[in-house]
């Protein structure tokens, strides 16, 4: 007996000069984003009992995954609801995972409201517009919340860009979200031409839209693309640049 | 029916005795003298690195022995070859889930594939070792073993050390088919986009073909292997140190489970612990009991983020691993400390 309360003690002791390593190691895992889902009721409810328990005995991943499988089916049957539904399980277990964010958000803005816009149950065309927008909003959602737990990855900024640009028809704001992704590290180089060809077609913002533009032009001849040449020549004419300042004629256009 | 399997490992639970003893007769050989007589002069022959019986008090070899025999004897077993089977068909399957795009079909093979290598690890780490000392007790072995001159520290030494080169194999086959599948199916994506993208320009097949490889085999794996490898030793020692009081297998096994659970809650309820003070006091007590005896298992869980392709500073990976060893010594000891007092 007394050869374990000595063991009950040493493993108290033992845990009393753990727990600051672990809690020092904890802090520096969460520094890095690498703690992974918060444990809480929403969480719970979201992924019942059975998905809860293995979420958290370190089959997080897999869970996702499993998760992201089962949307991908539902998409497939276009099943809009549940492919949300399955969207958010998959993101809130793994908000690193840029794919999920990306993916959850094309499937509601690309796929979903365009179905919403041609539901043939849905005889009033106000309301498949009012459905389109909200699987807009979702999707901008997804890919607001997915940047939140994301900063450092260019791809997210992208894709809002691109909704802004595509979806929504707002320049400005696209521009904004191109500037951003191309700021990052890992950024595809067409980053910042969209960046600028956006904000070409921004009321107001033509002269700094052709300083980038022209930038980008004077980098070379890798730079020197159709759209960029074409989007050029409509500010140059919008602008009235002197001729002398133009880019010559010969430049291939779009 | 008695299983033949069962027959033989039982016939090899005794170490080989002819290694435990070839030390004593070393012993003897050294001083002329009998065996059976070496007990008069044990007392003029003690010195610190050895016992009154001119045995060395920590014998290496000795450990070594066992080491060995144990390992023979739990690669007989049945349940390492069904458990390390469906770790890697799992592994091997995980090709065959989904066919997506690269960079969704990379991660859920890593995923499925680190996944299947943690949980089956885990699994053998405590079927494996549970069985270690009540199979022995059972099969009477322990007593013809402590019988010889084997501390007993050194006999859970080399039956943990056993366990943990079991484990070692297991992962070694796991990881090497796990990097072959992904390797192969890398490169097939590789030639596939290079294929397509013959026509390109090419900056832009350049960067397409560094999103393939940036997305498939990387070194920040094998960290996260290892990683898995320290997470299930861990398990083994702890099983160990609960099998020293435990008197069955099933009881091991199943404290395991729940302590497998409760370790991957143990930073939940630690952080709970530390920072929230306005719970009541027997949440507190509770939660401080949790914090204190259990290892914070989620620690290990490394291999979320690195199939995400996260870098993780190789700083992170030397902290857990130092964790790792630190529980793995601690627990080995308070198992040699329980032991040391078990009447057998």
């Amino acid at each position: 007996m007394k050869r374990f309360l000595a063991v009950a003690i040493i493993l108290l002791v033992f845990g009393a000069a753990k727990v600051p390593a672990e809690h020092a190691l904890s802090l520096s895992q969460q520094r890095l984003r690498l703690t992974g889902a918060p444990l809480n009721l929403e969480l719970r409810q979201q992924l019942g009992q059975l998905g809860f328990v293995a979420a958290f005995s370190g089959f997080r991943a897999v869970v996702a995954d499993l998760l992201f499988i089962q949307a991908h089916v539902a998409w497939e049957e276009t099943e809009w609801g549940r492919v949300l539904l399955l969207f958010r399980q998959a993101t809130t277990l793994q908000p690193r995972s840029v794919l999920f964010w990306d993916m959850a958000a094309w499937h509601m803005g690309w796929n979903a409201s365009v179905a919403a816009m041609n539901d043939p149950s849905q005889p009033r065309p106000a309301l498949r517009v009012k459905t389109q927008r909200e699987y807009l909003s979702i999707a901008r959602d997804f890919l607001e919340r997915g940047i939140q737990n994301n900063p450092d990855r260019p791809q997210l900024y992208e894709s809002l860009g691109r909704l802004y640009k595509e979806k929504y028809n707002d320049h400005l704001r696209a521009s904004e979200y191109f500037a951003q992704a191309a700021r990052l590290p890992g950024a595809p180089s067409y980053d910042k031409r969209f960046a600028a060809y956006e904000l070409s077609y921004c009321e107001g913002r033509e002269a700094e839209a052709y300083e980038a533009l022209r930038r980008l032009y004077d980098l070379g001849e890798r730079e020197r693309l159709p759209t960029l040449i074409t989007r050029l020549k409509v500010l140059e004419e919008k602008l009235s640049v002197p001729p002398e300042q133009r880019i010559p004629e010969t430049a291939k256009a779009q | 029916m008695s299983d033949p399997s069962q027959t033989s490992t039982r016939t090899d639970s005794v170490p080989n005795s002819s290694a435990i003893e070839s030390e004593s007769s070393a012993v003897h050989r050294a001083s002329g003298s009998d065996p059976k007589t070496l007990t008069n002069r044990s007392a003029a022959s003690s010195t610190p690195s050895r016992n009154s019986f001119g045995y060395r008090r920590f014998s290496p070899r000795r450990i070594a022995t066992i080491c060995t025999n144990t390992l023979t004897e739990l690669t007989r077993l049945k349940v390492f070859y069904f458990l390390l089977l469906f770790g890697l068909l799992l592994i091997a399957g995980s090709v065959f889930l989904a066919r997506f795009s690269f960079q969704q079909e990379f991660q859920i093979l890593k995923d499925v594939s680190l996944g299947a290598m943690s949980i089956f690890s885990s699994l053998l780490a405590i079927v494996a070792t549970a069985r270690l000392i009540p199979q022995d007790i059972e099969d009477r072995t322990i007593y013809s073993i402590l019988a010889k001159p084997v501390p007993r520290f050194e006999y859970l030494l080399g039956r943990l050390g056993g366990a943990l080169l079991l484990l070692a194999i297991a992962i070694l086959a796991m990881s090497a088919l796990f990097l072959t599948v992904l390797y192969v199916r890398e490169h097939s994506v590789l030639n596939e986009t290079a294929r397509q993208m013959a026509s390109a320009p090419a900056e832009q097949t350049n960067q397409a073909l560094q999103a393939v490889r940036a997305s498939g085999l990387n070194p920040d794996l094998v960290p996260v292997i290892a990683i898995i490898y320290i997470k299930a030793c861990l398990l083994a020692a702890l099983t160990l140190f609960v099998s020293t009081f435990a008197t069955t297998n099933i009881f091991t096994v199943m404290v395991m489970v729940f302590v497998y659970f409760i370790g991957h809650l143990q930073g939940t309820a630690r952080e709970y612990w530390l920072h929230e003070h306005g719970a009541d006091w027997i949440t507190r007590v509770f939660l401080a009991v949790v914090a204190l005896l259990f290892p914070d298992l989620q620690a290990f869980n490394l291999v979320d983020d690195a199939a995400l392709g996260h870098a993780i500073p190789l700083m992170i990976f030397g902290k857990i691993a130092a964790l790792g060893m630190f529980y793995i010594a601690v627990y080995t000891a308070m198992a040699g400390a329980v032991f040391s007092a078990k009447e057998l």
